[in-house]
């Protein structure tokens, strides 16, 4: 926490020398408001990227409000980025400028654990979030809701020509966060049936992973009003009600794999029963409180309960040209930049189709 | 229909040869014949007390061979069936599954084994043979699974378990026993030794080198050690007090031990497991356990607790970790862990005791007062 001591002492604008606008958070309001501060020069290798689009995570909500107590203000959030190389340093070799680029939740890892020489740098116990992080000079690494980012090439990816930019800007988070464990699972396979559970920024692009797969997809959901745009607009096969217990039951032991999205607390023993035998159930969303473990029907069934956390670069590569192969991108609302405080307002209620993206390229002005 | 075709039989008598003949060959499982006597202790009601008890076996059918039971093993289990805790029992019940003995007949279908062989049989006597959990190995979850003790037969009628002198059972779900092994000690691997070896096979954790995590020390636990040394990995056994410190090291050969109340212990053992075995059948603590697991990293629950167990889904999202559960092994399995046990020499540590301790042995079971399982001593004790 020393380099944080020391970081206060020199202001966010004149800690590195080429100059940066963004958006920020200040305190555990919350609320953000326009920042000025500052990026690194591009180094060896290194891909400067200027921010066209940048999706809204619901975990950028969490932090900003420091609910999981680990903010460190001011926040700059934003780990769903889009957009153009500027700048590249002399040993980059996927990239030139002009290319098209996305960055995801990382911006470095230790290249050296067992996480890393496996591709999984996301479960590096070193790794380096896109914000609020601390970088390998010490400073505090600042996200996406901001004017241009220069990240290392490793955690850089190639963003598909045929792809929209705005629309694919949330595949950087909740696109790898279901395709990882839809692929570790085999949860991938044509003819198989998956369950989603929770109908928003996640579970959404799970559907249209799922039916690309050529699965059979049910969407489990709290709400009946989601139905008609799961089935007609997202092509889901199926709608399950789980607060109804006839329609729970009828569809117990039918389905290959559940991925569930729902981070608020809620009851799990009626969606395992949803598996098949030895059918797993992959957490995604994050519950902050303790959920009910039922050990019947996992022991009964020899059925699985895993967890899963974004992906390493390698598979969010390859997620994005899956993406860009069966033109898959996210349901968006496009926004202004001053219009993001009332976005998070209505995230928090779950009052989004199913993700915002702010336009930054057009509308982030400085502070 | 099946049992008024037995009493015409039994009614018929001498010319029922010819009869019975013409019917079995259309029904290609039928006992080509009368019900056997049979002996064993049952409990007769949810007190759990066994008694003498005399019944009837099936005949011995085309697929079928017939066991003269000499150990039968105790396992939790059936101490929960005779109390009937899980509102299932269908008294009586002759209780065991975990049975070793000689063959004594075989049907004219049988391939696998011949008079005077060591055979075992664990949880389960038949299944549907039809679903795609039985074709693909896994009878141990087709859903008409008929369990050896309490369970129900296609024809409706009971079925009664080890602690008995004869059982009948189709070949299909016997599995032979290498010569060499100690059929006292080899009863408890027909239940606890594949329950525990099952998942450690189909999670990879019998690979030289890994790390396996055992909690609780019992019949199932204990076991768990053992196949986890021969497989030549590193064992940590994780238990609530330091008690089983000493046994667990010294007796069983654990690498390690790790008291799970003990916060500093356990947080310098944190993401140092590439898997755990869970036996506790009481409700506990799985989410400090999550943590001691490494990245894609898996629990194993094989012990039964009766009502939800916490979870915090962050232990299993940060790392990519697994919770599962295991439910003993298919027939396939349970040949392949017993032909290994005979290489590797695994066999349960047992306590042999007579049948007319079995009532003693369940007291002592439910306190845990066992090194690790009872055994009875049917064949030489049974009266």
């Amino acid at each position: 926490m020393a380099e944080i001591e020391n970081r206060k002492k020199v202001s966010p604008e004149e800690e590195h020398p080429r100059k940066a606008v963004g958006l920020a958070a200040k305190d555990s309001s919350g609320v953000l408001s326009p920042f000025n501060f500052s990026r690194r020069n591009n180094g060896d290798n290194d891909v400067t990227i200027k921010i066209l689009y940048c999706g809204i995570c619901h975990t950028d909500l969490h932090v900003i409000r420091n609910e999981w107590k680990n903010a460190i203000y001011p926040v700059v959030p934003g780990h769903e980025i889009v957009g153009v190389v500027t700048e590249i340093g002399s040993n980059v070799q996927k990239f030139k400028v002009g290319d098209k680029a996305g960055v995801g939740c990382l911006v470095g890892s230790c290249h050296s654990c067992g996480g890393c020489e496996n591709d999984l740098e996301n479960y590096c116990s070193k790794m380096i979030l896109t914000y609020n992080s601390i970088d390998i000079d010490g400073t505090i690494t600042y996200g996406g809701y901001s004017d241009l980012i220069v990240v290392r090439e490793h955690f850089v990816v190639k963003f598909p020509e045929s792809l929209a930019m705005d629309k694919g800007a949330p595949l950087l988070c909740a696109g790898i966060t279901v395709y990882n464990p839809m692929k570790t699972f085999s949860l991938d396979e044509p003819g198989k049936h998956l369950g989603v559970v929770g109908l928003g920024g996640l579970g959404h692009v799970a559907v249209k992973f799922g039916k690309a797969f050529g699965m059979k997809v049910t969407v489990i959901s709290t709400s009946l009003n989601k139905k008609d745009e799961a089935i007609k607009t997202l092509g889901a096969d199926a709608f399950i009600v789980s607060s109804d217990p006839q329609q729970m039951q009828a569809a117990m032991g039918t389905m290959d794999g559940i991925i569930n999205t729902v981070s608020a607390k809620h009851d799990i023993v009626s969606l395992i029963f949803l598996l098949k035998i030895q059918g797993k159930m992959i957490m995604v969303g994050v519950p902050d409180r303790p959920l009910e473990l039922p050990t019947f029907p996992l022991i009964m069934g020899g059925r699985i309960l895993a967890g899963s956390s974004i992906g390493g670069l390698k598979q969010t590569q390859e997620m994005i040209d899956f993406a860009g192969k069966h033109n898959i991108t996210a349901d968006i609302e496009l926004i202004k930049a001053d219009y993001v405080n009332e976005a998070l307002n209505r995230l928090a209620k779950g009052d989004v189709r199913y993700r915002f993206v702010i336009d930054v390229g057009n509308t982030l002005t400085p502070a | 229909m099946q049992s008024e075709r037995e009493e015409r039989e039994r009614e018929i008598g001498g010319k029922s040869f010819g009869w019975v003949a013409r019917m079995s060959t259309s029904i290609s499982t039928s006992s080509a014949g009368k019900e056997r006597k049979a002996f064993g202790w049952a409990a007769r009601d949810a007190d759990g007390v066994l008694s003498p008890f005399s019944f009837h076996v099936r005949a011995n059918g085309e697929e079928d061979i017939t066991l003269k039971i000499l150990y039968c093993g105790i396992c939790h289990t059936d101490l929960h069936i005779i109390k009937n805790d899980w509102g299932n029992a269908s008294y009586p019940v002759v209780p065991g599954h975990e049975i070793t003995g000689i063959v004594t007949e075989v049907g004219q279908n049988v391939q696998k084994f011949k008079i005077g062989d060591k055979a075992g049989v664990g949880y389960m006597v038949g299944s549907c043979n039809d679903c795609g959990n039985c074709k693909e190995g896994y009878e141990n979850y087709c859903p008409k699974v008929i369990q050896t003790s309490n369970g129900v037969q296609q024809d409706g009628k009971a079925t009664y378990g080890g602690f008995a002198d004869i059982l009948v059972v189709n070949e299909a779900f016997a599995v032979n026993l290498p010569e060499n092994m100690p059929l006292d000690k080899t009863g408890p691997l027909l239940c606890a030794g594949v329950t525990v070896y099952t998942p450690l096979r189909r999670f990879g954790l019998n690979e030289p080198g890994k790390h396996l995590g055992v909690v609780g020390l019992g019949g199932l636990g204990h076991l768990a050690v053992k196949f986890g040394k021969a497989f030549g990995l590193k064992v940590t056994v994780i238990s609530t007090s330091s008690s089983k410190k000493k046994e667990a090291i010294e007796r069983l050969g654990a690498d390690s031990f790790l008291v799970s109340s003990d916060n500093d212990q356990m947080k310098a053992a944190m993401g140092s497991l590439d898997g755990i075995i869970d036996t506790v059948s009481a409700h506990h603590a799985i989410t400090p356990l999550i943590l001691l697991l490494k990245t894609y990293g898996k629990l194993v629950l094989v012990g039964g607790p009766n009502k939800p167990l916490e979870l915090m889904a962050y232990s299993v999202i940060q790392g990519g970790k697994i919770v599962a559960g295991s439910l003993i092994g298919g027939i396939r399995d349970t040949q392949e862990m017993v032909n290994f046990a005979a290489e590797h020499n695994v066999a349960a540590d047992v306590e042999v005791v007579p049948m007319d301790y079995a009532n003693a042995a369940f007291e002592r079971l439910a306190k845990g007062d066992v090194r690790y399982r009872f055994v009875i001593d049917v064949a030489n004790t049974l009266t």
